[in-house]
């Protein structure tokens, strides 16, 4: 017996698996709900928030919750439009982005993000807070200014063992993510490159490249974000 | 009683600055400072950054020429990284930046000449400010502007394919460049559409050099004669003398054209070339230490280059050279509006350079990076536009960059600035307790010939505001005069 349930997105009829998560399910469908903590393939968290939609009526975030039959989900409307530009938004005034000299641009999610959302000036004051670099791993650099506590790489870049080799220190404004000092020789050069694609901006960096991709061949240097899985419509 | 006149700002320069004159009692002219109050700090923060990142981090130093910081910045990784200087990179490596670099090259030039300097050649030193700007050149010499709008267009359309954006673009990286020219930019540029086109462009630069020769004819005694005083001259030389504005070897000529500083390598600046800090300025006062802080300054850009250099290593420019240098019998020119006749030469060699490239099939090359031993210290040098740049870093065993010395070219022709102030200030203020337009706009016309980037396009649109003041001995101010 098929497992396949509809809802509905925007008005749209859609169909999917029962249970499956509600971002999966909208992309299968070919429409775009916005992620960035989130990796496919790697169990939810829910962190950033940019998934959130209307579900039923109620705001939740797409990434955590599982799909049910007979959903109305509302995603793109001026509200949820306005809630994901102001976490947007938080993103940046809580960091130091200074993208035109940021190796990251053009590959960069949140910067991507923000241009989709048409963010011009953040309607925060921006808190220019002192977070520093790290620059004392002979493989990668991680720059702390740009770092959106995301938790990809800590959930993504594993030893042998399955022991995350990034980890979080401190709490509060100080909650940093650094190179576990234990596991630091784990990060082989084929992890690095991985924790620096993983990291959905510019915050930890590969040593000595960058810029190597010409402007005009960068990710969202021709296409929105999200293009891509408009384009499964 | 001895007064002190303030101009403030100083205009059509990037940035801002201004002018004070001292005089006494009689109304002589005791002393004149050109004060460069802009402070950027790009030598600060850029320490602690990844060294990778510089040429685009520093490159926003600058909205007019960042190409020649962009280039400097990863000439002097390239020796961090190990690929060595000049030759060192592959040749798609070292031909694009060179094309990135002409173009530069031609739309800075063209854009000081059309823009700035265009409607004071049409309308007059004196010519009414409401019309002497590049909209006045718009109306009344339509072919002209739109020369110059065009020329500059086709500048940037060179930064674009090479840098991947027509400002701030990030082609250079520590030992190479991260793209080729594709056939289909190659073709673009080469036959583009009239007038977009290398071929057009070689013979509209000849054609704004003639328009200059005319007018210098007319004028001979301005031209000549306008803020004109002696000094040595420095800029880089290829090694075999040959103009070239992006690697060579730094050498410097003493106002009879002695060698003062004989090709040397730019590795070794620092034995040679010392920086004096004053305590009006933020800007330095580089000098040869062999001469001293008095005797050392020197001139940089484009009269410079043609007072160090032997020979253009293209035909058309070339021939203009020789004109212009059996004008002074082979000697140093040190005529100061001569600048913009030396300029038009280089607009004219820039163009010829670029069309020489496009030609060239090793811009199709795939080998595009070249890295070896890293080293912990690099310098790199070029000919901005406005004159030799120099651009210093070390870095730590993280691969941050701990230390920036920059010497921009600006900053190289401090003190032949302060000397045309000075020239202009004795001129018309001597004898004269009023402050006069002309003395104004005489003011602006010496520095404009150095095409100091402190500069803003300000007058490009048709203002001008500057401010004069005048102190008595005491500091208090007795008059002032705003425009
Ligand atoms: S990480 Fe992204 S948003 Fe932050 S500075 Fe870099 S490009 Fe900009």
């Amino acid at each position: 017996m098929s497992n396949k349930i509809k809802f509905k997105i925007d008005g749209v009829t859609c169909e999917a698996e029962k249970g499956q998560y509600i971002v999966d399910a909208a992309w299968e469908n070919g429409i775009y709900i916005p992620t960035l903590c989130n990796i496919p393939g790697i169990k939810p968290q829910g962190s950033c928030r940019i998934c959130t939609v209307n579900i039923n009526g109620r705001p939740m975030t797409a990434c955590t919750t599982p799909l049910l039959d007979g959903m109305e989900i509302e995603n793109d409307i001026p509200e949820i439009r306005e809630i994901r530009k102001a976490i947007i938004e938080s993103l940046f005034v809580e960091g130091n982005h200074f993208c035109p000299a940021c190796e990251k641009s053009g590959n960069c999610m949140l910067q991507a993000l923000a241009y989709r959302f048409q963010m011009m000036a953040p309607r925060f004051p921006y808190s220019f807070p002192v977070k520093g670099v790290d620059a004392s791993h002979p493989k990668i650099i991680k720059d702390q200014n740009r770092c959106i506590l995301c938790k990809r790489c800590i959930k993504s870049i594993k030893d042998e063992d399955g022991k995350s080799i990034f980890a979080f220190y401190g709490r509060g404004h100080k909650l940093r993510v650094h190179v576990d000092p234990e596991l630091a020789d784990k990060l082989t050069d084929e992890l690095a490159q991985k924790a620096m694609d993983v990291c959905p901006v510019g915050s930890i960096l590969v040593k000595e490249k960058g810029f190597d991709v010409p402007i005009g061949k960068r990710a969202y240097d021709n296409v929105p974000i999200g293009s891509d899985i408009e384009g499964n419509k | 009683m001895s007064r002190k006149i303030t101009i403030e700002p100083v205009t059509r320069v990037e940035g801002h600055g201004k002018v004070t004159i001292h005089i006494d009692h009689e109304g002589k002219v005791t002393q004149t400072r050109l004060h460069i109050v802009e402070f950027r700090g790009f030598e600060r923060f850029v320490q602690g950054r990844p060294y990778w990142e510089a040429p685009v981090l520093v490159q926003r130093l600058c909205g007019i020429c960042p190409v020649s910081h962009h280039l400097a910045a990863a000439k002097a990784l390239d020796v961090i990284v190990g690929a060595g200087t000049g030759d060192g990179l592959t040749p798609t490596g070292e031909k694009m930046r060179r094309l990135m670099h002409y173009g530069q090259f031609f739309q800075s030039h063209v854009l000081h000449f059309f823009h700035l300097v265009s409607p004071d050649l049409l309308f007059g030193v004196d010519g009414d400010p409401a019309i002497r700007n590049i909209i006045g050149v718009a109306m009344k010499h339509k072919d002209l502007a739109v020369q110059g709008v065009m020329m500059r267009k086709f500048g940037q359309e060179v930064i674009k394919v090479t840098a991947g954006k027509k400002i701030h673009g990030t082609g250079a990286i520590p030992g190479g460049i991260n793209k080729n020219l594709s056939i289909e930019e190659r073709d673009f540029l080469l036959k583009g559409d009239d007038p977009l086109n290398a071929e057009k462009m070689v013979e509209w630069a000849q054609g704004a050099l003639d328009f200059f020769k005319g007018y210098h004819k007319a004028n001979k005694d301005f031209i000549d004669n306008f803020s004109r005083f002696p000094s040595s001259s420095m800029s880089l030389v290829r090694e075999d003398g040959a103009l070239d504005i992006y690697h060579g070897l730094l050498r410097a000529v003493d106002a009879d054209g002695k060698k003062i500083l004989n090709d040397i390598d730019c590795q070794d600046y620092l034995k040679y070339v010392g920086e004096e800090v004053k305590n009006w300025s933020y800007m330095k006062f580089p000098y040869l230490l062999a001469l001293g802080e008095t005797n050392g300054w020197y001139r940089v850009g484009p009269l410079a280059r043609l007072n160090t250099c032997d020979f253009i290593p293209s035909p058309l420019a070339q021939k203009e050279f020789e004109i212009f240098k059996a004008y002074t019998n082979g000697k140093p020119n040190d005529m100061c509006m001569h600048y913009h006749w030396a300029r038009l030469i280089e607009t004219l060699h820039a163009a010829e350079m670029i069309r020489e490239l496009l030609n060239d099939s090793d811009l199709q090359g795939d080998d595009l990076v070249t890295k070896g031993t890293k080293q912990k210290e690099g310098v790199g040098l070029l000919e901005a536009p406005r004159g030799t740049l120099f651009h210093h870093y070390r870095i730590n065993d993280d691969d941050q960059i701990e230390m920036a010395n920059l010497i921009v070219s600006t900053t190289n022709n401090n003190i032949p600035m302060n000397n045309a102030v000075n020239y202009v200030a004795t001129r018309e203020m001597t004898g004269n307790h009023e402050i006069t337009e002309g003395m104004m706009n005489a003011v602006e016309v010496a520095i404009r010939a150095y095409d100091p980037c402190l500069s803003c396009a300000t007058h490009a649109m048709g203002k001008m505001p500057l401010e004069i003041k005048l102190y008595d001995e005491n500091d208090n101010l007795i008059s002032k005069k705003f425009k």
